[in-house]
């Protein structure tokens, strides 16, 4: 089922703002952040919440594993449609296997172990750089129509 | 650069259309002629945009006109169902007749050379943007078709108190299984039901990846707190379903809507009985 | 620290979820209501979370893991008013709450907890039932 898109689409940012994010008191304001960033495009309901939970996932994630670090969210448009994009951004060591920690109920933390994969499924495109040592960036983005 | 030649082809206007409809009509386009009207305002709106501008500003006011013109016709032969290939015959055969009247007015091969060099230009220019404007309207009649679609999709119908039923006619994809999803879930909140059903007769095959999207709505549904039957099962679904070893167990299934209809009336603890 | 209120209505304990959860909320949610549960001896719990707009993996486990515990201490645990859009969200995700009941409103939530109370007999079925 997974597919790995990577849409080479040309997108334009017409909003964006930076959140760092240091303990787990910053999460509710940063999922409140990105519902305002859905609600101007004109998301409706399901795609902002689906929009949300993904970012709560890897903002979990980027607490838990990454020690912290900083949140992008930007409003885009290709073209044909706008939408929402948010970049987790930290320094943390990394994820060693990315092809096994895109798997369906694989977990190194107390999670259910549905973290990447099933926060993939919510959103349109999905893109994740790590790099061991160096840290993680996992970038989503959500159509309005998507 | 001066060009006269061009210029004086407004002298031969009907020449050029009669030229015009003829190579149309042999290269099997008919529609040459339906589109007479059309074509006889285009021509002559082209060629006095050439004899103003002897071909030398394509951005003039009198080109625009005529690139209004022919995105209009372009895009209403999108929607009318025209093929791509008559669309682009329309213009290269113009080419064509211009060129055949230009060689008959111009002796000289270096003017006659220069006329159908900027002919050609202004020509292809306009190709491009016909196909443009072509892809354009397509494009409008696929997305209103989208809409059309979506909107007749998913009727959500209350057919007892606590009952609602959700007729699926067509394939079941992801985009459509969220929009059934969202209706039917909607429908469930505002009405208070407790059962749905969701009758799949209309649905031409299940496969596993609609089998996939039948139990994920099951599964949306049993957590909002309501029960859901799927019924309209065929007897050849039920064997690909087995074929394919996709496993329904956890989901109540009934062959027929009335059957459905008959397992919600035993949960909601009713009886229908006949009038003495 | 935030914490969210638990009334007692006799044999029932209710929790209506009125802000959004954050992690350490809802694991002071979990540990507060076992104790609760003990504390009166509780038959039942019911948890509104109508007001509740996103609920990921990590609350999703906590809401799974108080219907297991509450069960453990026979109570049993009813989620009502899920909203559709979080319905949906938590399918594609891949949880579907296995062990969790749920109904659409307080109203119907109550109704199951009391049918179940007063069926004490074949409460282990219907639970079974319930589970698939």
């Amino acid at each position: 089922m997974a597919i790995i898109r990577s849409r080479l689409m040309t997108t334009t940012t017409n909003n964006k703002e930076e959140i760092l994010i240091i303990k787990e008191q910053d999460v509710v304001p940063l999922r409140n952040r990105v519902r305002d960033y859905g609600v101007k495009v004109g998301m409706s309901i399901l795609n902002q919440t689906k929009l949300i939970t993904a970012t709560s996932e890897l903002v979990r994630n980027l607490l838990k594993y990454g020690g912290g670090g900083k949140v992008v969210i930007e409003s885009v448009s290709n073209g044909r449609d706008n939408g929402v994009r948010v970049t987790f951004i930290d320094n943390g060591p990394g994820i060693p296997d990315i092809t096994l920690a895109m798997k369906d109920g694989y977990s190194t933390g107390k999670s259910l172990g549905l973290g990447l994969p099933g926060t993939k499924r919510l959103v349109n495109e999905f893109d994740i750089k790590t790099e061991l040592g160096n840290g993680t960036t996992v970038t989503i983005t959500k159509w309005k129509n998507g | 650069m001066q060009n006269n030649v061009l210029s004086s082809l407004k002298e031969h206007e009907n020449k050029l259309l009669t030229i015009w409809s003829q190579l149309l009509l042999e290269n099997g386009s008919t529609d040459g002629i339906t589109e007479e009207e059309e074509s006889k305002e285009f021509t002559s709106l082209l060629l006095d945009a050439l004899r103003i501008s002897n071909g030398n500003n394509q951005e003039s006011e009198e080109f625009e006109k005529v690139h209004d013109l022919l995105i209009g016709i372009s895009s209403s032969r999108a929607k009318r169902g025209f093929s791509p290939r008559e669309n682009a015959q329309y213009l290269i055969s113009f080419k064509e007749a211009a060129s055949q009247i230009l060689s008959e007015l111009e002796r000289d091969p270096v003017k006659l050379y220069d006329a159908n060099l900027i002919l050609g230009s202004v020509i292809d220019n306009m190709t491009i943007m016909t196909f443009e404007a072509y892809m354009k309207g397509r494009e409008d009649v696929i997305s209103r078709q989208i809409d059309e679609i979506s909107e007749i999709s998913t009727p959500v119908i209350r057919v007892w108190d606590g009952v609602v039923a959700l007729p699926i006619i067509g394939t079941l994809d992801s985009s459509r299984t969220q929009v059934v999803m969202e209706n039917l879930l909607q429908q469930i909140v505002d009405t208070g039901s407790s059962i749905a059903i969701l009758d799949i007769s209309g649905v031409p095959a299940v496969d596993s990846l609609v089998a996939q999207h039948l139990i994920k709505t099951v599964s949306a549904t049993r957590l909002m707190g309501a029960e859901c039957i799927i019924s309209g099962i065929r007897p050849e679904i039920a064997q690909t379903v087995v074929h394919l070893g996709i496993d329904l167990t956890g989901i109540i299934t009934k062959a027929s809507l009335a059957s459905a209809l008959q397992t919600a009336f035993d949960m909601l603890q009713l009886t229908v009985v006949k009038r003495k | 620290m935030e914490r969210i209120p638990i009334l007692k209505m006799g044999d029932f304990l209710l929790v209506t979820i009125q802000v959004d959860l954050y992690d350490q909320l809802a694991e002071n949610l979990e540990s507060d209501l076992i104790n609760t549960i003990n504390k009166y001896s509780s038959k039942g719990v019911l948890i509104d979370i109508s007001a509740v707009s996103i609920i990921d993996s990590f609350m999703g486990r906590i809401l799974g893991n108080i219907a297991v515990m509450s069960k453990i201490m026979d109570a049993q645990t009813v989620v009502v008013g899920m909203q559709p859009a979080v319905a949906i969200t938590l399918v594609e995700l891949g949880l579907s709450l296995n062990g969790v009941i749920s109904a659409l409103n307080v109203e119907k939530g109550m109704d199951l907890l009391r049918a179940k109370m007063y069926n004490g007999d074949n409460q282990e079925q219907t639970y079974d039932d319930d589970n698939e």
